[in-house]
C-alpha cells in the first residue's frame, strides 16, 4: 500500500514535469502547426543555462528566471529568423527544427560536456515532507513540481480562455486568415506564442534538471515525452496535454515499479489504442 | 532527347565501371570506411527516399527498424564464445547459421514496419513525422532499458559477416562487393517498383489521396505496403550495418542516428534514388574527414542540413539539376516538385505549395 502511494505520487510528479514540457510544445503546434522538434533542445539548453546562473549566483530562483528568459529570447530568434521565412510549409519547418536540434545537441555537449549536472534547490523546497499517510515522507521538491505545474496550467488556461490574447489565439487556431483580415497583427501573436512555448521548455529544463539531473540525451527523452503526450492527449490541446502527461507519467512509474523494463511497451500500447480509436488524440479535434 | 539518353547511359556505364573496379586501386580504408559505409548508409537512406519521395511519408522510424534487424542477427547468430564485446551474462543468443539470421532479420523488419505502418498511415505530413519519431524513440528507449533480451545499454556484439563458398565477407573487398551488389539490387528493384502499377498508385496517393480514394484505390493498404517495403529495405541495411560494425546497441538507433538517416536523404535530395547514395557519400566523407579537423563535425552536418532544407529543397541532386538547367535553358526553370513544401491539409495536394509564398498567413483552405 505504501509502495502504491509512493508510485502514484511519483507518477503524478513525472506527469507534472511532462506537462510543463509538453504544454509549450502543444501551444506552438496548436496555433502555428509547427512541430518544434527542437523542443527537447530548448529544455536542455534552458536547464544548462539555468544551472550556470544558479551556480554563479547561488540562487536557484534566478536560475529559473535565466532559463525562462534565455529560452524566450532563443524562441523568438528561432521563430523570426528561421521559421518565419518558410511559414506555412509545415514539413520544412519541422525539418529546420530537427537541424537545430542536431546543432544544439553538439554545441551543448561541447560546452557542458557529458557529465550530469545537479542543482541545489532552496531549503524551503528541499528535503522531505511528512505526508501524514502511513507515516510516509516524500521529497518536498517533487511536491513542489506538482503544485508548480498545476499553477502554471491554470495560468495558461486562464490566459487562453479569459484574456483578449487568448481569444485571438483561439480564433487564430480556427482561421488564421480571417483573424489577420480583421486587422490583428498575427505575426506578433505567432512570435509571442512561440516565445511562450520556448519559455515553458526553459522553465521545465530547470525544474526537471533539479528533480533529476541534466545530461546529454535528456533532450531526446523530453522530446519523446512531449510527442507522446500530445499524440495521446490531442495535438494542440492544453487540457489534452494535461491528461496525456498524467497518463504517461503514471503508466511509466507503475510499469517501472511492477514490470520494470517494459514501460516503453506499455506506453506504446496506449499510443496504439488511442490512435486506433481516436486518431486525433483524446481531446484533439479532427485535423 | 536521344542525345541526352545516350549521355545518361554513358555516364551510368562509367560510374558502374568505377564502382566495380574501385577496390582494385583503393586502400582498405577507402574501400571499407568510405565505399562500403556509403553504400550501406545509402541503402538505409533509400528506404526513406522511397517512402518520402514516392509515398509522401517522411518517416523517422527507419533507424529503429534498421536496429531491430541488427538485434535479430545478434540474437540468432552470435555464439556465446564469440570474441565480440558486450555480450552480457543475461542475454541468450543462439548460434544458428547466418542465413537463418538474415531471413529472420528481414522478416522481423518487415513485420515491425507493417505494424508501425498500420499505426501511422492514417496520418500525413508532420503528424506522420511525429508518430514515426515517437515509435522510433520508443524502440530506442526499450533497447536501452531492456536487459532480458537486448542486453540494455551494451547491446549485443560479435556479429560477423559469414563465409560463403570460401569467400569471407568479413574481409574488406568481399564486404565492399557484397554491399555494392545489395545496393544495386535494391536500387534497380525500386526503379522497377515505382513504374509498376503499385508504384504509380503510391505516387498518385502521395499527390492526392482523396482523388485516389475516389478512383477506388485503397489508400491505407497502399501506404502500409509501401511502409512495409521500406522497412524491409531498412532491414537489409540493418543486416549489412551489423556486419560492418560487428555490434548493435541502443547507441546505433538513438535520436542522432535516427536524424542522420533523414540528413542523408535530405542532403542527397529526397526526389531520386541516386540522391540517397550521393547523400550517403557526402555524409560519410564529412564524418570521416571533418572529424580530423574539428570535434564539432555534428555541428557541420547540422548546419549543412539546415542550409539545404532552407535553400535547396532537393538537395545535391536539386543543385546539380538547377545548374544543368541553367546551362541548357538559361533561367527558365520548370517548377519542381518540392516535397518539403507539402502541407498536411487533408485535401492532399495543395495548389499553393509549388508557388513562392508570401510572408503573410497560411492560406490553406480546409476544404
Amino acid at each position: 500500500m505504501a509502495d502504491f502511494v509512493l508510485n502514484t505520487l511519483n507518477g503524478l510528479t513525472a506527469g507534472a514535469l511532462y506537462f510543463l514540457v509538453a504544454s509549450g510544445f502543444t501551444l506552438i503546434f496548436g496555433l502555428m502547426r509547427v512541430v518544434n522538434l527542437a523542443h527537447g533542445s530548448l529544455y536542455l539548453f534552458g536547464g544548462y543555462l539555468g544551472w550556470s546562473v544558479a551556480d554563479a549566483t547561488g540562487n536557484w530562483v534566478l536560475g529559473i528566471v535565466a532559463g525562462a528568459l534565455g529560452m524566450l529570447v532563443t524562441g523568438v530568434l528561432i521563430q523570426q529568423v528561421l521559421l518565419r521565412p518558410i511559414q506555412g510549409q509545415d514539413l520544412r519547418e519541422a525539418l529546420v527544427t530537427i537541424g537545430l536540434s542536431i546543432v544544439a545537441a553538439d554545441l551543448l555537449l561541447a560546452h557542458y560536456g557529458g557529465v550530469a549536472y545537479q542543482f541545489t534547490t532552496p531549503d524551503a523546497i528541499s528535503g522531505g515532507t511528512d505526508l501524514h499517510i502511513l507515516g510516509l515522507f516524500y521529497p518536498t521538491f517533487r511536491l513542489f513540481i506538482l503544485v508548480f505545474a498545476a499553477a502554471l496550467g491554470v495560468l495558461l488556461w486562464l490566459m487562453l480562455n479569459r484574456t483578449r490574447l487568448g481569444i485571438i489565439v483561439r480564433a487564430a487556431i480556427d482561421d488564421r486568415a480571417m483573424v489577420s483580415a480583421l486587422g490583428i497583427n498575427i505575426q506578433l501573436i505567432f512570435a509571442l506564442l512561440f516565445a511562450l512555448g520556448a519559455m515553458l521548455a526553459g522553465i521545465a529544463g530547470v525544474v526537471g534538471g533539479s528533480a533529476l539531473s541534466l545530461s546529454p540525451g535528456e533532450d531526446g527523452r523530453y522530446l519523446l515525452a512531449s510527442l507522446i503526450v500530445v499524440i495521446i492527449g490531442g495535438m494542440g490541446s492544453l487540457e489534452g496535454a494535461a491528461i496525456g502527461a498524467l497518463i504517461v507519467g503514471l503508466v511509466e512509474q507503475y510499469a517501472l515499479a511492477y514490470a520494470s523494463t517494459y514501460a516503453e511497451i506499455l506506453i506504446f500500447a496506449i499510443m496504439v489504442v488511442v490512435l486506433a480509436v481516436r486518431p486525433q488524440g483524446l481531446l484533439g479535434r479532427p485535423a | 532527347m536521344r542525345r541526352r539518353r545516350l549521355l545518361t547511359s554513358a555516364a551510368a556505364a562509367v560510374l558502374a565501371l568505377f564502382l566495380l573496379t574501385f577496390p582494385l586501386y583503393g586502400t582498405d580504408f577507402q574501400v571499407v570506411q568510405i565505399g562500403a559505409q556509403s553504400l550501406l548508409f545509402g541503402v538505409v537512406a533509400l528506404s526513406l527516399v522511397f517512402l518520402a519521395g514516392y509515398g509522401g511519408m517522411v518517416s523517422l522510424a527507419q533507424a529503429a527498424i534498421y536496429g531491430l534487424a541488427g538485434y535479430t542477427i545478434g540474437i540468432l547468430t552470435v555464439s556465446h564464445d564469440a570474441p565480440g564485446l558486450g555480450i552480457g551474462p543475461f542475454v541468450v543468443t543462439h548460434p544458428y547459421p547466418w542465413w537463418v539470421g538474415v531471413l529472420a532479420a528481414l522478416a522481423v523488419s518487415a513485420a515491425i514496419a507493417a505494424l508501425f505502418g498500420l499505426i501511422a498511415v492514417r496520418t500525413q505530413g508532420i503528424y506522420f513525422l511525429m508518430i514515426t519519431l515517437a515509435l522510433g524513440m520508443i524502440v530506442y528507449f526499450f533497447a536501452e532499458e531492456n536487459y532480458a533480451i537486448l542486453n540494455g545499454h551494451g547491446g549485443i556484439g560479435g556479429e560477423r559477416a559469414p563465409t560463403v563458398a570460401g569467400v569471407a565477407f568479413t574481409q574488406p573487398r568481399p564486404f565492399y562487393y557484397l554491399c555494392l551488389a545489395v545496393a544495386a539490387v535494391i536500387y534497380l528493384g525500386l526503379k522497377y517498383i515505382i513504374r509498376s502499377p503499385f508504384g504509380l498508385a503510391l505516387q498518385g496517393i502521395r499527390d492526392n489521396p482523396r482523388r485516389m480514394r475516389a478512383l477506388g484505390f485503397w489508400v491505407e493498404a497502399h501506404r502500409v505496403a509501401g511502409f512495409t517495403l521500406a522497412g524491409f529495405i531498412a532491414g537489409v541495411g540493418g543486416v549489412l550495418g551489423v556486419w560492418y560494425y560487428q555490434t548493435i546497441s541502443p547507441g546505433s538507433i538513438d535520436l542522432t542516428r535516427t536524424i542522420n538517416i533523414l540528413v542523408i536523404a535530405v542532403i542527397g535530395g529526397m526526389v531520386s534514388f541516386e540522391g540517397a547514395f550521393l547523400g550517403a557519400l557526402a555524409f560519410t566523407l564529412v564524418n570521416n574527414f571533418a572529424s580530423s579537423y574539428t570535434d564539432r563535425y555534428n555541428t557541420v552536418i547540422g548546419l549543412t542540413f539546415l542550409l539545404i532544407v532552407l535553400f535547396s529543397p532537393n538537395g545535391i541532386v536539386g543543385l546539380v539539376q538547377s545548374v544543368a538547367r541553367y546551362g541548357v535553358r538559361g533561367l527558365a526553370r520548370e517548377p519542381r516538385a518540392d516535397i518539403l513544401a507539402q502541407s498536411s491539409s487533408p485535401g492532399g495536394a495543395e495548389p499553393t505549395a509549388a508557388l513562392p509564398r508570401k510572408e503573410e498567413v497560411d492560406t490553406t483552405v480546409e476544404s
